[in-house]
């Protein structure tokens, strides 16, 4: 689950790192109310939405009149921003961040992740900041200062000093980074983050280390103990039918292809999409329906994955290890009536009761193909989304 | 011979007496797993599915002389539940819950490491050897003993393979879930280690997917230590980059982790890969020359 700066913003300023003064808006006048609560002439203006590249969309601005601060919420408030990060739709813009404005000597890079080969939380550090870490990381990875986190003992203060010294930081701003560096570090394992960047982490005019951005992604599986992180998701920012399947126990992500494909399994869904697209098909979307399907979830897969107008053909492919192919043939057969579905469809069962499920999908008396192999289910389904198209 | 487990292996179930632990003790105890009894704090001195519940690992260890455990506890109680099995001493844990926080995750294995525990998942089918002992939720009658290796980051998809090695009457030595989440218990590297120098394993299917770089760091370990055949399967061409493909690990980010990194890894190294799902099985025949006999 992603914050928006805002609210990454508010964490920081709890866990002691420095951020500008700034308020979120919902309305154009909000937003002038909170540059005049804020004082000064200066302020940037930051549309709130769950994608990076704003910038260069137009989604970041630095205002110097009230009437500006006004202009640029009344352009962005209701709109969508379209970025290098999002779809061709766009995220909405349901929120302005109105922030003090900054000088800026130098900019720099500071993130954490959990590094996955040395199973530890490890800091990153670059020169390079303001740019994407990752071009930094394929074109100069010797400008990537890493430090790894020990889970016993925790960010130790001479790790920050060190990182600090390599990135050309003299006097104050090395013990201001080395407090930025632990806490940063505190923050990301009492939150139970995922991925924590400061995109760019700044050198201001007057010599002070400072958290110009903020972007937080937190571990989903955490929610559960992060109550106050979880209130703060915004689905608006999120796809509508990823979040809907996610309701249902599903894992659904849409692709651009015009074949359905129902599995059970997230490696097994990957695999099937990867056999049709072998065979040459188009998947148009990754389903796990897990390994608790009932009737209802099935059901509800089907009505996500035909709620893609572009879909041709569905291949159903159930490998029952714990679920039985008869509970989802009863399923397909209850949603292929109830759904009123439209497209061929290509069943391929295997394991746990595959031969009483395939005998009640033929006993239904319904157009659904059957298939012997999971090679023949998937030429079946790329032929017939061929026919029809 | 086999890995991890063989018909001797007395095995404990924590989370024994829960909907996940009874369902899955059934069909163990079917297959003829000697699953001596369970751990559900609280309700020791109870008797489950005919076998004693314990309150605590140490208990159980102590009274059943069990030197394995299976995990079905809630995401949330895991770490805990991991933790006290590493600290009764037993050999291996085998965790099948999903969706234990990453940062959990961390903690356990920087505690497991340097102990005698070996830890196998979370978020993965478990561990069988054919004819001998099932620890976990796979389907127990796709399997067949054999001399075949199967590693897999996947469930079903580790079925897929099993079924195709059945199929072509090879049979396995021993299956082993790794599991789909960022952080694991054991590596490819760990089980390929195991597979080379067990003398009843003659070949490897490994199925991998996207996300991480252990597949990489498997194939850095066949091309410098593993002399058997090795036919490997990454699922996750078609992912789309950022996106989380159901398993937590299954991520391309940052550009980096994608099945065309994997399989070029995989191909440097010697191994027979497939891009094909289905192909699992044939390639198996060709690289080991078996098809031909």
């Amino acid at each position: 689950m992603n914050l928006h700066e805002y609210q990454a913003k508010a964490l920081f300023r709890d866990y002691g790192l420095p951020v500008s003064a700034g308020i979120a808006a919902g309305s154009p006048d909000e937003a002038v109310a909170a540059a005049k609560r804020l004082g000064g002439e200066r302020w940037v203006c930051k549309v709130q939405v769950y994608a990076g590249g704003r910038g260069k969309a137009g989604g970041v601005k630095l205002v110097r009149s009230l009437d500006e601060v006004r202009a640029f919420a009344e352009r962005w408030l209701g709109q969508r921003l379209v970025t290098i990060q999002t779809d061709a739709a766009g995220q909405p813009v349901s929120k302005i961040f109105v922030e003090e404005a900054a000088n800026i000597d130098r900019e720099l890079y500071l993130g954490a992740v959990v590094d996955r080969a040395s199973r530890r939380v490890v800091v990153m550090a670059s020169t390079e900041g303001g740019v994407e870490i990752e071009q930094v990381a394929a074109e100069t990875p010797a400008k990537i200062l890493r430090a790894a986190i020990d889970p016993g003992i925790g960010a130790q203060p001479h790790q920050g000093r060190a990182m600090a010294f390599a990135l050309g930081l003299v006097g104050k701003q090395v013990g201001q980074f080395a407090n930025i560096f632990g806490n940063l570090a505190r923050l990301f394992h009492e939150r139970d983050c995922a991925l924590v960047e400061i995109n760019p982490l700044v050198v201001t005019g007057d010599g002070d280390v400072h958290c110009l951005d903020a972007k937080i992604n937190v571990d989903n599986n955490a929610l559960y103990r992060q109550a106050e992180l979880a209130a703060q998701r915004d689905p608006t920012q999120e796809d509508e039918r990823e979040a809907n399947a996610d309701e249902f126990g599903l894992n659904y992500v849409a692709l651009d292809g015009n074949i359905g494909c129902m599995v059970n399994g997230a490696g097994l869904a990957m695999g099937t999409m990867d056999l049709v697209k072998l065979q040459g098909g188009q998947p148009a979307n990754f389903l796990d329906v897990g390994g608790g399907a009932t009737e209802e979830a099935v059901t509800e897969a089907f009505k996500i994955i035909l709620s893609d107008h572009n879909v041709k053909a569905v291949l159903i492919n159930i490998f029952g290890g714990i679920v039985s192919c008869k509970t989802i043939a009863e399923g397909i057969i209850a949603a292929v009536k109830q759904v009123d579905v439209q497209v061929p469809v290509v069943v391929r069962f295997e394991g746990n009761n595959a031969a009483a499920g395939l005998a009640a999908l033929a006993e239904s008396g319904l157009a659904i193909a059957t298939a012997a192999s999971l090679k023949d289910a998937a030429d079946k389904v790329v032929a017939a989304a061929g026919a029809v198209s | 011979m086999s890995i991890l487990v063989d018909a001797n292996t007395v095995v404990i179930c924590q989370g024994f007496t829960g909907s996940q632990g009874t369902l899955h003790s059934e069909q163990a105890i079917a297959y003829g797993t000697r699953l001596a009894g369970g751990v559900t704090p609280g309700r020791g001195s109870a008797t489950h599915l005919d076998r004693p519940v314990f309150n605590t690992v140490r208990e159980a260890v102590a009274a059943t002389g069990a030197t394995a455990s299976v995990i079905y506890v809630p995401a949330r109680l895991c770490k805990d539940a991991i933790l006290e099995a590493v600290d009764a001493g037993l050999d291996l844990v085998v965790c099948i819950t999903e969706g234990i926080p990453t940062l959990d995750m961390l903690a356990v294995k920087h505690h497991i490491d340097g102990t005698r525990t070996r830890l196998v998942g979370p978020n993965c089918p478990g561990v069988i050897t054919p004819g001998a002992c099932k620890i976990g939720i796979m389907p127990g009658d796709i399997h067949l003993p054999g001399n075949v290796g199967v590693v897999s980051r996947s469930g079903t998809l580790t079925y897929e393979a099993v079924k195709q090695t059945t199929d072509k009457g090879y049979g396995q030595s021993t299956c082993v879930g790794i599991g789909g989440d960022p952080i694991a218990g054991s590596s490819f590297v760990d089980i390929l280690a195991l597979f080379e120098a067990d003398p009843a394993t003659e070949a490897i299917v490994m199925v991998g997917e996207i996300g991480g770089t252990a597949e990489e760091e498997a194939a850095e370990f066949i091309g410098a230590n593993v002399t058997k055949p090795v036919v490997a399967y990454i699922a996750g061409v078609t992912a789309p980059p950022g996106k989380r493909m159901g398993h937590a690990g299954a991520i391309i980010a940052g550009g980096k982790g994608t099945a065309a990194e994997k399989y070029a890894a995989l191909e440097a190294a010697g191994a027979r890969t497939v891009r094909s799902l289905a192909d699992i099985g044939d390639a198996l025949g060709e690289a080991t020359g078996w098809d031909a006999g």
